[in-house]
């Protein structure tokens, strides 16, 4: 290890200990844009101003997220000679209570907290990674999100940060690629491409500029690990990407991060520039010899984008439309016609712990082809929203139901749909499926960047199908024409079939126009673009009959089959309702009954939302209401 | 708006490649992409004019058209698809009148629809410039709009 390296890591290491022994408490408020959402400034505002108030000197700090977005805003509190414990769902209202209880009489209160972070347990809290949603998770990717403060350089070293980046520089190039190779780990992006051969491809090209790019355009809708990641722990990207560009002999990096992700872009600039003063990036890295650095380039808003090729020319200033086929490998010829390895920012992220603790540590998770942990997105109808990381193989009903706490409101599983835009729904009957990269292309859907979104009763699957087509086909850069022509007419059965205008002929035709966009257009995006329709046809065919012979949607989903209706004997003509309907379709008065007028009615569903818990006398129903007077 | 661009353009050495750098710093200084300033950009990059249109409008960050002081943006990701996020949508456009796509007459609010902008947990979501508001609900919709709808 060289000298310069052990001194800064001596003195990372006493910082962060110091962070558990200092004499004032700290307060450790998660601020990913999960945090931001659920309302983390007006909570730091809160505890600014009660410190102030109650002269308590403290240290307040913004970390990143631990992936139980449910549970936001998540507020860690470190008080002098105590553990690290993380209070749940915390409000500005709280704050008072919380420091008035904890700070000054050091009541732990247990009822706000979610668990401790560390091994101790005390007053009756519980160790976080105890609890079941924490337990059966292994956390690579995720190793540092929430935990430490990912503006400060420090604390990513002092818990092995750029330990694995010194390793590497001591290694040969082609040992290190040996051992991402050996570790098993697959393109965590959605096509699954062995990392250490796409490096080895890039290493073997003789050529005096090579390029490592990052791919942080996450475009999958209900993917959100890789913004979290950046968000979290920007260095584990960055010390992902100098060891691939020493491995493969580059000497500059790109990471092509989307434009809608603002506070990641911000983590990133502040990274690579404590990155750059620590001299971790730059000329002659920790005096190894080795000069890398790496940009930003914004992404301005291209789904099809995620496409190497497409990705590349992009960064050139084109258009980012993938390349005619047979298109050369990326990593072959690449950004401005030079090798150029090309992964996501998971990818990066899992690289150097596998460096550190050897091939073994990853390899020895997983099934036979996919090994490791993998990062997924819950959403939707599940309880315990957030990101998890489990072993590839996992079953989905271990990840949903045990992990993930099922699905809220006693309501009924109906299905998970992975892989976005490009995967497809999987219904009840296969929740033991393991998840890997294999049993879920087996299953018609595919692995894709991790994305899991759960769907209950009230979602409609035909509505599902003709969403994503809505989605795929507006993004189609339109240079082929069975992805720019196809999936216009698929988009326009399943249009026609959520609005009550479906034939029995469509469901052949969808299935036939299907086989043509996938086999004949050019690129990812449309040759999986119909496995959303394929999926929810194989499994959940019947929906698709309602909707085309009854006229029906069963979830009640599809506005055009759907009705909204006062129930008479419940409608106490409270007039909120009336006042409420933007469309003014109800009729009635003071001790009148209100009538909702379905000529007039554009279902917005207002009524149903703002009357009253105690009347419930709006009703969703399926079918179109006749009678309305 | 010359000056501006001059200003702009001195940190750019006039490659290719700074093509979209340099129209996404023009956006963010103008709210939109000027006919005038789109056609400086491509004589300052060498590329042809019919180009420069043909990357400006091939992604969905750029406008052409000018945009209110506050961008509102509905997320119809997957997750707020299927929790409400099509109702935030109506409720917004209800408040303000407009499109997604359109403009305020008095230029306050832009409506946009995105897909996905990556807080799915606290799905249905709406954004307004870079503040982001989880959990959204019709009735929440007016609150979070009156909180710009004041200031000078």
């Amino acid at each position: 290890m060289p000298m310069i390296f052990e001194e800064i890591r001596s003195r990372a290491i006493s910082e962060w200990k110091d962070l558990k022994h200092d004499d004032k408490p700290h307060f450790l408020v998660g601020a990913a844009t999960c945090g931001l959402a659920a309302g983390a400034m007006g909570v730091i505002k809160a505890i600014e101003i009660e410190l102030a108030q109650r002269k308590i000197d403290a240290v307040i700090r913004q970390v990143g997220c631990i992936g139980l977005c449910y549970a936001e805003v998540l507020v860690d509190i470190i008080k002098p000679g105590r553990p690290r414990i993380c209070y749940r769902n915390i409000t500005p209202e709280m704050i008072s209570e919380l420091i008035e209880d904890y700070i000054l009489k050091d009541n732990f209160r247990p009822d706000l907290a979610l668990g401790i972070i560390g091994d101790e347990s005390i007053g009756g809290i519980p160790r976080l990674f105890d609890l079941p949603m924490m337990a059966s998770q292994v956390r690579i990717a995720l190793r540092n999100c929430g935990y430490i403060d990912p503006e400060r350089i420090n604390e990513y070293i002092a818990n092995d940060g750029y330990t694995g980046l010194v390793k590497a520089l001591e290694m040969t190039p082609e040992s290190i690629i040996e051992v991402v190779k050996k570790s098993g780990l697959r393109g965590r992006g959605g096509a699954g491409f062995p990392t250490g051969q796409k490096w080895e491809s890039s290493r073997n090209v003789a050529s005096a500029e090579k390029y490592v790019v990052c791919n942080a355009d996450e475009g999958d809708p209900g993917a959100f690990m890789d913004r979290s990641i950046l968000e979290s722990d920007p260095h584990s990207v960055l010390e992902g990407m100098i060891i691939a560009g020493y491995a493969v002999g580059a000497k500059e990096g790109y990471i092509y991060v989307r434009a809608e992700y603002p506070l990641a872009v911000k983590r990133l600039r502040f990274a690579i520039t404590q990155a750059r003063e620590m001299g971790f990036l730059g000329k002659d890295i920790l005096g190894s010899g080795f000069s890398f650095d790496i940009k930003i380039f914004q992404g301005a808003g291209a789904f099809v984008c995620g496409e190497s090729t497409a990705l590349v020319l992009s960064i050139e200033g084109k258009k980012g439309m993938p390349k005619p086929l047979p298109r050369p490998r990326t990593s072959e010829v690449g950004l401005w016609g030079k090798p150029t390895v090309l992964n996501n920012v998971e990818t990066f992220a899992c690289v150097p712990p596998i460096i550190l603790r050897g091939h073994d540590s990853f390899s020895s998770l997983g099934t036979e082809r996919s090994k490791g942990s993998k990062v997924f997105a819950l959403a939707g109808k599940i309880r315990n929203t957030g990101l998890v990381e489990v072993p590839m193989g996992t079953t989905l009903r271990r990840v949903i139901f045990d992990i993930g706490g099922g699905i809220p409101d006693s309501k009924r599983f109906k299905a998970v749909q992975t892989g976005g835009p490009s995967g497809g729904c999987i219904p009840s009957h296969l929740l033991d499926l393991p998840v890997d990269y294999e049993a879920l292309t087996q299953a018609g859907s595919i692995m894709g960047s991790g994305g899991m979104l759960v769907m209950d009763e009230n979602t409609c699957m035909v509505d599902v199908a003709h969403y994503f087509l809505d989605f795929t086909q507006k993004e189609s850069c339109g240079q082929c024409l069975p992805c720019k022509l196809g999936m216009k007419q698929m988009f326009e059965i399943l249009d026609d079939i959520t609005k009550g205008r479906g034939k029995p002929e469509d469901i052949d035709l969808l299935v036939e126009l299907g086989e043509v966009v996938a086999r004949g257009s050019l690129c990812g995006l449309g040759q999986s673009a119909p496995n959303p329709v394929f999926t929810t046809l194989r499994y959940f065919r019947d929906e698709y009959e309602a909707h085309i012979n009854e006229k029906r949607c069963p979830a009640s989903v599809c506005k055009a089959l759907i009705s909204y209706r006062i129930m008479p004997d419940k409608c106490q003509a409270c007039l909120i309702c009336l006042r409420s309907c933007p469309a003014k379709a109800i009729s009635g008065g003071k001790k009148q009954i209100h009538v909702i007028d379905q000529s007039k009615c554009t279902k917005c569903g207002i009524c149903l939302e703002v009357c009253p818990e105690r009347f419930s006398a709006v009703e969703r129903v399926s079918g179109l209401v006749l009678i309305s007077k | 708006m010359e000056d501006r661009l001059t200003e702009i353009l001195s940190s750019y050495q006039g490659e290719r490649a700074e093509l979209v750098p340099l129209l996404q710093e023009v956006q963010a200084h103008f709210s939109y992409l000027p006919e005038e300033v789109l056609l400086g950009i491509a004589t300052f990059t060498g590329i042809p004019e019919s180009e420069a249109y043909s990357i400006a409008t091939f992604y969905n960050q750029f406008s052409l058209t000018p945009r209110g002081k506050y961008i509102v943006k509905v997320c119809l990701g997957t997750a707020c698809h299927i929790q409400d996020g099509p109702r935030i949508l109506d409720a917004v456009e209800g408040e303000l009148a407009i499109n997604p796509g359109g403009t305020t007459e008095d230029n306050r609010f832009s409506l946009e629809r995105v897909a996905c902008v990556g807080s799915c947990a606290l799905a249905p979501i709406m954004v307004v410039d870079e503040n982001v508001y989880g959990k959204m609900t019709t009735k929440k919709v007016k609150e979070v709009l009156e909180r710009y709808a004041y200031d000078l």
